[in-house]
């Protein structure tokens, strides 16, 4: 059913793309507030605004990264939770269509999208701050990918779970959002209690930060490996709980 | 001897402690326009849902166009059409689109264009679903249910929510479906509409079928009175109808009066009666039964909801 895959994954960007909102959420939110933060605490060097060097508190690029999976989970957490509730689901279900490729056309959405966004990321930071974006785009793409892969398994459970549209958006915002706070990012992951540290293990955002920022430092793949797996784990365990425990209507 | 399209024996179905159906049997044969009727939550939707394969059911076998919809789903996918209750597609998918996407997952296609025509929807090709009118809706829903020229079509509550002309255009599509050789098989809960369109129903309520049969023998079997209501200024007119053999009761309001009787000839030996006794009436209409008296009847409440 390749064919069927193509078409409805063309159909479903098609879609998407007709709702300005949406796309703008999505795809521009995180690109503008990397240039805002960028402006004004540098991404990862010094600014001297007043002849005072400050160094940033925590890699702009990186934070505009993973936002940029977030959204495109929440996105993804809404979609299925207002194709469910409109049967929509439910139609596609009674089609030839298989289930792994309904699901799997809004997941290659998602993932093309948040390649689309992190391009216009790059673009806007090789203009706006020449000579500090030096990191390998295809890695960084790559990573970025898997991350958000990853993560999106994690939606498919939120998704399988919220009981309509009208809780999807808070539900994953409350699932979202303290991941992000434990992800290293802002607070090393040293500096955290040590029952907060093995909590902040165990999701994906944790070890997204980590391989994005090895990615971003040059230590490369090889370093992260670690990352690499757990991500991977954390997909594979998240995919096999969603096929059990999700609703299509 | 129409072949048999779908056989079902003994259907039950539970939702943890609700009881969805409990013993549901019916046989469909090609060609005909099968109506599931009952209450909303009598069951309809579930019974079709499992002779789709989209719930397996508790108890009991079913063969649809010889198939078992659990074991053989995939073929029976290519074979049968459905459209679902109160279902939507992606807001902004356009009509084209979606006729196109669902002709891109069957083996074998119509003319989807001749479709679309046919269907009434050609001017409409590149609107988005969700600007399009109840009615339109529908219509997109049965050209979905329709492109690969299937053998059964299942359609559940298609007219529920529409004004009466977009509700009669649906009935001349059903019948089309049929006169072009197709089987359908549909749920309502519209009296009216199972009458008009249905060469057979089953009445389905708390999950049993209690009666099944062609509307029109229905009404003969549970509900053979016959009325005469007519109007006649004539003060002795209730008595002298006292002499009609056929006659069983009469009523009368001032100048009123209601005939009772029983069989399709009563009405000609009441209008025979009159004018042999050459009777003054002024107002003359018949009342025969429905199949919404047959329901209520046999179930002792109507149709609402």
């Amino acid at each position: 059913m390749l064919r069927g895959f193509w078409k409805l994954t063309w159909v479903e960007i098609k879609v998407f793309v007709r709702e300005p909102m949406g796309v703008a959420g999505s795809l521009l939110i995180p690109v503008v507030l990397f240039v805002l933060m960028g402006r004004t605490i540098g991404i990862n060097r010094p600014v001297v605004p007043d002849g005072i060097a400050r160094t940033p508190p925590f890699n702009v690029a990186i934070l505009a990264a993973v936002l940029i999976a977030i959204g495109a989970v929440q996105s993804l957490v809404a979609i299925i939770a207002i194709y469910r509730e409109g049967g929509i689901l439910k139609r596609l279900r009674a089609t030839p269509l298989s289930p792994v490729t309904i699901l799997g056309a809004h997941v290659a959405v998602k993932l093309a999208f948040t390649v689309v966004s992190l391009l216009l990321m790059i673009l806007a930071g090789r203009r706006l701050f020449p000579g500090v974006l030096q990191v390998n785009v295809f890695s960084f793409a790559a990573a970025l990918v898997l991350s958000t892969l990853s993560i999106l398994s994690l939606g498919f459970v939120i998704a399988s779970v919220v009981p309509t549209a009208r809780f999807a958006q808070p539900v994953s915002a409350v699932v979202l959002y303290p991941m992000l706070a434990l992800s290293g990012l802002f607070v090393p992951l040293e500096r955290l209690p040590a029952a907060l540290r093995s909590c902040a293990q165990l999701l994906p955002l944790t070890h997204s930060v980590s391989l994005l920022q090895g990615v971003w430092d040059g230590t490369g793949w090889g370093a992260h490996w670690g990352n690499v797996v757990a991500l991977t784990v954390i997909f594979v365990c998240c995919t096999a709980l969603s096929t059990r425990v999700f609703r299509w209507e | 001897m129409p072949r048999t399209v779908i056989a079902a024996a003994h259907l039950a179905k539970r939702y943890r402690s609700t009881v969805a159906i409990d013993d549901v049997s019916l046989e469909v044969v090609e060609g005909e326009i099968f109506g599931l009727i009952g209450p909303n939550g009598a069951g309809k939707t579930t019974t079709m849902e499992c002779l789709q394969g989209h719930r397996r059911q508790d108890a009991g076998t079913i063969s649809v166009l010889g198939l078992d919809p659990q074991r053989d789903t995939a073929a029976l996918r290519q074979r049968i059409g459905v459209q679902h209750q109160e279902a939507h597609l992606q807001k902004r998918i356009k009509v084209w689109e979606a006729v196109d996407l669902w002709s891109s997952l069957y083996a074998r296609v119509v003319d989807t264009e001749a479709l679309l025509v046919r269907l009434g929807l050609e001017a409409k090709r590149n609107a988005w679903f969700m600007t399009l009118s109840g009615g339109q809706k529908q219509r997109l829903f049965i050209a979905l249910a329709l492109i690969h020229e299937p053998e059964l079509v299942f359609l559940d509550e298609l007219t529920t929510g529409l004004d009466p002309q977009a509700r009669r255009t649906i009935w001349d599509l059903i019948t089309g479906i049929r006169d072009r050789g197709a089987t359908v098989f549909l749920t309502t809960h519209l009296m009216e509409e199972a009458e008009r369109l249905c060469d057979r129903v089953a009445i389905i309520e708390h999950g049993r079928v209690i009666e099944m049969g062609a509307p029109q023998e229905l009404v003969r079997k549970h509900c053979p009175e016959r009325r005469v209501v007519f109007t006649s200024n004539d003060e002795r007119a209730a008595e002298r109808f006292a002499s009609l053999a056929v006659l069983r009761s009469v009523s009368s309001t001032g100048l009123v009066h209601t005939l009772r009787g029983e069989g399709d000839d009563f009405v000609t030996h009441v209008i025979n009666f009159i004018a042999h006794e050459q009777l003054h009436v002024t107002g003359f209409r018949t009342e025969i039964p429905t199949l919404e008296d047959v329901f209520l009847k046999l179930t002792g409440r109507g149709i609402r909801d």
